[in-house]
């Protein structure tokens, strides 16, 4: 009998490189940073192989440009980087929301503030993810915490970036990145796979930038016969600059629309042993693994606890955690950080469930048996 | 291909509706040099549709909005890396990057050395004018040292940069020089460095005579133009000059030109290898 060829033995990033090769990825730019290095060194020798293209580029801020150049020329692109790297291509990621151009941004945690612990996992990144760039603007981020969801979450990640023009933003960690798991790759054809929408209508009549097709544009690549102008400054309906407040503000409210009116599309979470929970553990990344076996323990001990994992970080799913907070008295929150999503948790439940956090920012992880004593503790 | 008559050209090239006035202060280098390059891309009979046209930040940043190719104004100092990625995805575009001098080499300078060293398709026009125009005057990496800006009001105490040379010592394979003020040499070498297959270098010495000039008393915009009429000689002239001679004089024209393989088209070749020697381990 021949063995599954899909039957694979791989890390986290080994599966982010094939998530972002089966959803269509062509291009990717990047700069050396522990611990994502091997996307890059992955997709350095399969690219090509696929007629796409890689290269290494100068910093992370050339990365990142390059990413949404490439994209502008109508390939899928990505790039990835740790936590330094991230705060580099901040300005950059806020172009690509601005000027509505899709690109998928890996961001393998690591310790921080600055160098931090280089090799060891994190979850210090989840703000920067949401506000690292300056202005208001919208972004999605989603959160791996199997060597499969990497996989998973890579491919829906180019998906959601191409489905609403706009970056968005992979948030592994160290942990979930090296972690290595028997994992079964899905057949190609059995996932779905999105292509951004083009313009259908001739060149004199597209606006790259107008809501008459719907809330999210067609996006027309350059040297097509579709000549216009990309800007991050606030632009017309044409790309073109403008102050005029009769300009900017349905532009806003456009760009903000197209996520926050497709939230059953883009939120996603899994449920783990929540019929008749009291008590939930709300988790995401690796750290959502040790929860899994902290609530399973705990149900044998007679507590009873479920677990919501969270895939979805950014737009962060309000509306459910704030049911989830009606019904249970107690939410535990284990981040590998000082206490960042679990800001967004507080004020979703808005005080109709305790909220209770379990941190460490010291590059050691969270173990089953402290999230169990949090469930205990009352 | 027959020549137009100069407003055809200008009409071909230039966005109508809603662009003009220009956000540049009367008198300025860079009406002059967009003209050029017009007048370049037009010599070489280009179609808007097969050029793009990026920028970063500055009075020279805000070119390609006036301009009807595929155009796309970046962050400070990132355009070509944009540009990078976007020859990457496109071969077929003929792809321009219009940078001042902080723009280029100050934020921008890794980029440009890179961009250089790489050998990439990409034509590089730097309007160096020696001063942040946009923000006020304050000084670039071009100023002349010991001129005055608004943030140094001593004197500016750093060196300048050699765009030439510092272009040309890191790789790239077309480095060309002129003024606002040659308005037929501009064209020209423009054009040179668009058919050159790899990074091609044209500083343009231009004028703010708002700021930089002001600051300086090097009077208005006539007086800055007649300033590079005078002292951006050509090579020839330049070499000919004993060192004293040199001092104060700029040399223009093509300084520096080789044969060196192209960044995209040896990319090609690694995906043809790489494709084949991945179909023969399919096989």
């Amino acid at each position: 009998m021949s063995p599954n060829p899909r039957l694979r033995f791989l890390s986290g990033n080994e599966a982010c490189a094939e998530g972002a090769l089966a959803a269509g990825c062509r291009f990717y730019a990047g700069y050396p940073i522990t611990p994502s290095t091997e996307i890059a060194e992955i997709l350095s020798l399969r690219l090509p192989q696929l007629g796409g293209k890689f290269i290494q580029m100068e910093d992370e801020i050339a990365s990142i440009a390059a990413v949404i150049g490439a994209s502008i020329g109508g390939l899928k692109a990505m790039t990835a980087t740790s936590g330094p790297g991230f705060s580099l291509m901040q300005e950059n990621i806020g172009f690509a929301a601005m000027a509505e151009i899709p690109c998928v941004i890996v961001d393998v945690q690591r310790t921080g503030p600055s160098t931090g612990l280089p090799t060891q996992p994190a979850q210090g990144d989840v703000m920067q993810a949401r506000w690292g760039t300056h202005g208001d603007h919208p972004i999605i981020a989603l959160a791996p915490s199997t060597v499969r969801e990497c996989f998973d979450l890579t491919v829906r990640a180019f998906n959601l970036s191409e489905r609403y023009r706009t970056p968005v933003i992979v948030l592994m960690d160290a942990d979930v990145a090296h972690l290595r798991e028997k994992v079964e790759l899905p057949a190609p054809g059995t996932f779905e796979v999105v292509e951004r929408l083009r313009p259908g209508v001739p060149p004199d009549w597209y606006a790259p930038y107008s809501e008459s097709e719907g809330p999210v544009p067609p996006l027309a690549t350059f040297g097509t016969g579709y000549r216009f102008h990309i800007t991050g400054l606030f632009h017309d309906i044409h790309g073109f600059p403008t102050t005029r407040l009769d300009e900017i503000n349905p532009a806003i409210e456009r760009v903000f629309g197209k996520i926050e009116h497709h939230l059953a599309d883009i939120l996603q979470w899994e449920e783990f042993a929540m019929e008749g929970a009291e008590m939930a553990v709300v988790a995401y990344g690796s750290v959502a693994r040790a929860a899994l076996r902290a609530v399973k323990e705990a149900r044998q001990q007679g507590l009873a606890a479920g677990l919501v994992k969270l895939l979805t970080l950014w737009p962060f799913p309000e509306m459910y955690i704030a049911q989830l907070a009606e019904r249970c008295r107690l939410l535990v929150v284990p981040e590998m950080n000082l206490g960042q999503l679990v800001l967004e948790v507080e004020r979703a439940a808005c005080g109709r469930a305790r909220v209770r956090r379990v941190n460490r920012a010291d590059g050691a992880i969270i173990t089953p048996a402290q999230i169990l004593a949090a469930l205990r503790e009352e | 291909m027959e020549r137009k008559v100069l407003a055809d050209v200008e009409r071909h090239y230039l966005r109508t509706i809603k662009k003009f006035p220009t956000v540049w202060c009367a008198g300025c280098g860079l009406g002059i040099i967009m003209g050029g390059i017009i007048r370049a891309i037009d010599s070489l009979a280009l179609d808007n549709d097969e050029v793009a046209m990026i920028s970063g930040i500055g009075c020279t940043g805000r070119m390609p909005v006036y301009l009807d190719f595929n155009t796309l104004h970046t962050t400070h100092g990132r355009a070509l890396a944009f540009a990078t990625g976007l020859k990457m995805a496109r071969p077929d575009l003929k792809v321009i990057v219009v940078m001042g001098d902080g723009d280029a080499l100050a934020i921008g300078g890794n980029h440009f050395i890179h961009a250089c060293r790489r050998n990439i398709d990409i034509t590089a026009i730097i309007v160096n004018n020696m001063t942040y125009g946009m923000t006020g005057g304050q000084y670039s990496p071009t100023t002349p040292q010991w001129d005055f800006a608004t943030t140094a009001p001593y004197g500016n105490l750093e060196q300048p940069f050699d765009i030439a040379e510092l272009a040309r010592h890191a790789g790239a394979s077309f480095v060309a020089r002129t003024s606002a003020y040659h308005t037929t040499e501009l064209p020209k070498l423009v054009a040179q460095g668009i058919a050159k297959r790899g990074f091609a270098v044209i500083e343009v010495i231009s004028h703010c005579h708002t700021n930089y000039g002001k600051l300086n008393r090097k009077g208005g915009a006539v007086e800055m133009l007649q300033w590079q009429r005078d002292h951006v000689i050509p090579l020839s002239r330049y070499e000919k000059l004993s060192p004293e001679e040199r001092a104060g004089k700029i040399p223009r024209g093509v300084l520096f030109e080789k044969e060196a393989p192209e960044y995209v088209s040896e990319y090609e070749k690694i995906i043809a290898r790489a494709m084949a020697e991945a179909g023969r381990e399919e096989a």
